[in-house]
């Protein structure tokens, strides 16, 4: 039986299990979609950042397992630096909004690949132990230039810049606390970059970014996960 | 049994009916109007449907792609949109459309993996009523339906009451329907879920570990309309509970 078991309670803080992720924050993912995004079933660019929840047994620590379901060939990486609330957010100027922060940390998002970004499954982001938080929430000067390395079996497969992204972490933090608050604990990620690689059973990944150290996860196929 | 979780002279108190209205623990009858009502039990994850009537994909079809053939249409909410009974849900000044939704909501009461549909009724713990809010001039195409539309705050309303699952002998014979100012607006049966409840928690735990706590809001008929500034919207299900909220304004928000 799965049971995640994030370490909510390492300290300094206290992880609420809310997570929501951001999609197509990163321009490079906009421009790969290139005209498709004015035409259907979009019709037009989104205006408001594009949010998604990760629920509960979704969560998952750094150093954890996720099983590859039995339907899935591989599984894409998404990459993402995770905003964690120190203080009760709700509708945030975007001067104030880092403040709002107690700390940055990493986010491994394991989804289901898929092409359509119209109203995807949820079964392609809700599996069990699919997103990884860790390994700790730490205090970052400038979340906004970090780069985020990330590996697959130990080699470098993409460089994952945070300052690019169409909506800095406190313009992101004044959007969605424009009509949701955000309470101490829970996370927001920035937005996944584009060029996620993928992963299939057997491999391990890890995501690094300079003073918020090392999360690594390894994905196994589902027979070996139930025998183990 | 039905239990409600309400606050009452500076504390949190699980309450039972009463003739007089309701009854908390501790012994204290009080009238429905003396308490602050919240979501009648600690939400986990929370799962909603979308069109999972027949009636409601008929009125919404003109702005579909999908059919009642594909699989189910799920979306899921955070925390903070969930309000209880007699609460109040803000209606921006600038938009056209806000609407409720009246849903039977369904606890789970056990960890449920992979179940099948002849054993997935045994982990419901039991219903409640659900009204969930959207503002549609805010929809877009991406990650359908957005978080701007369905996951504001205040913009989930569960209650008045936690009906336990072996209080309601048939939950798929369940009328409910949705007053405006007292007007019927909205009717309909819980005959007619396209994917009924058993069909639902077979699908989900099929790809997600689903817990005690975790709730599916399972969708609404058709008859939905334009709510205002000021109205009452009563969302009620026949032997769930009666459920209240009334729409308020920016001003009452400091915006």
């Amino acid at each position: 039986m799965f049971e995640p078991h994030v370490p909510f309670d390492a300290a300094p803080w206290r992880l609420s299990g809310v997570v929501y992720g951001t999609l197509l924050n990163d321009p490079a993912a906009m421009t790969a979609l290139g005209a498709a995004a004015h035409q259907p079933p979009y019709k037009a660019p989104p205006s408001a950042p594009v949010l998604y929840v990760k629920p509960r047994n979704t969560l998952a620590a750094s150093g954890d397992v996720v099983v590859l379901p039995a339907d899935v060939a591989e599984f894409e990486l998404g990459a993402a630096l995770g905003l964690v609330l120190g203080r009760t957010a709700c509708r945030l100027r975007a001067d104030e909004a880092l403040a709002h922060l107690a700390g940055c940390t990493l986010v491994a998002d394991l989804s289901v690949p898929h092409d359509s970004f119209y109203r995807p499954s949820v079964r392609f982001k809700a599996r069990d132990g699919s997103c990884l938080i860790g390994p700790a929430v730490l205090r970052v000067a400038a979340p906004d230039a970090l780069t985020l390395q990330v590996k697959v079996d130990g080699k470098l497969v993409q460089q994952a810049c945070c300052a690019g992204m169409a909506r800095s972490a406190a313009r992101l933090l004044a959007d969605v606390t424009e009509f949701m608050t955000l309470q101490p604990g829970d996370v927001l990620m920035l937005g996944v970059c584009a060029g996620a690689p993928r992963l299939r059973a057997g491999q391990a990944f890890a995501i690094e970014a300079d003073g918020l150290g090392c999360l690594q996860g390894r994905v196994a196929a589902a027979e070996r996960a139930a025998r183990s | 049994m039905r239990t409600a979780r309400v606050a009452y002279g500076g504390a949190i108190h699980t309450a039972r009916p009463h003739e007089r209205g309701l009854r908390l623990a501790d012994g204290r009858v009080l009238a429905e109007t003396e308490v602050v009502w919240l979501p009648p039990f600690e939400a986990g994850t929370i799962i909603a449907l979308g069109l999972n009537y027949a009636d409601h994909v008929k009125e919404l079809s003109r702005e579909l792609t999908v059919t009642t053939q594909d699989e189910p249409l799920v979306f899921l909410k955070g925390p903070g949109s969930l309000i209880g009974h007699r609460g109040q849900t803000r209606r921006p000044r600038d938009v056209k459309f806000m609407h409720y939704e009246c849903e039977l909501a369904v606890v789970m009461g056990a960890t449920a993996r992979a179940v099948k549909r002849a054993d997935a009724m045994k982990h419901v713990a039991g219903y409640t009523v659900c009204n969930d809010y959207a503002i549609r001039d805010y929809l877009e195409n991406w990650y359908r339906p957005n978080l701007r539309v369905k996951n504001r705050d205040g913009g989930t309303v569960l209650g008045p009451w936690f009906v336990d699952a072996a209080d309601v002998p048939d939950p798929h014979a369940l009328q409910l329907r949705t007053l405006v100012n007292g007007v019927v607006t909205q009717q309909g049966c819980t005959a007619d879920l396209i994917n009924d409840i058993a069909a639902l928690i077979e699908y989900l735990s099929g790809f997600m570990t689903l817990r005690a706590g975790d709730v599916i809001l399972t969708g609404t008929p058709d008859g939905v309309v334009n709510v205002n500034v000021g109205d009452e919207v009563v969302t009620e299900i026949d032997g769930i509970g009666r459920l209240v909220n009334t729409v308020v304004g920016d001003d009452v928000f400091g915006r």
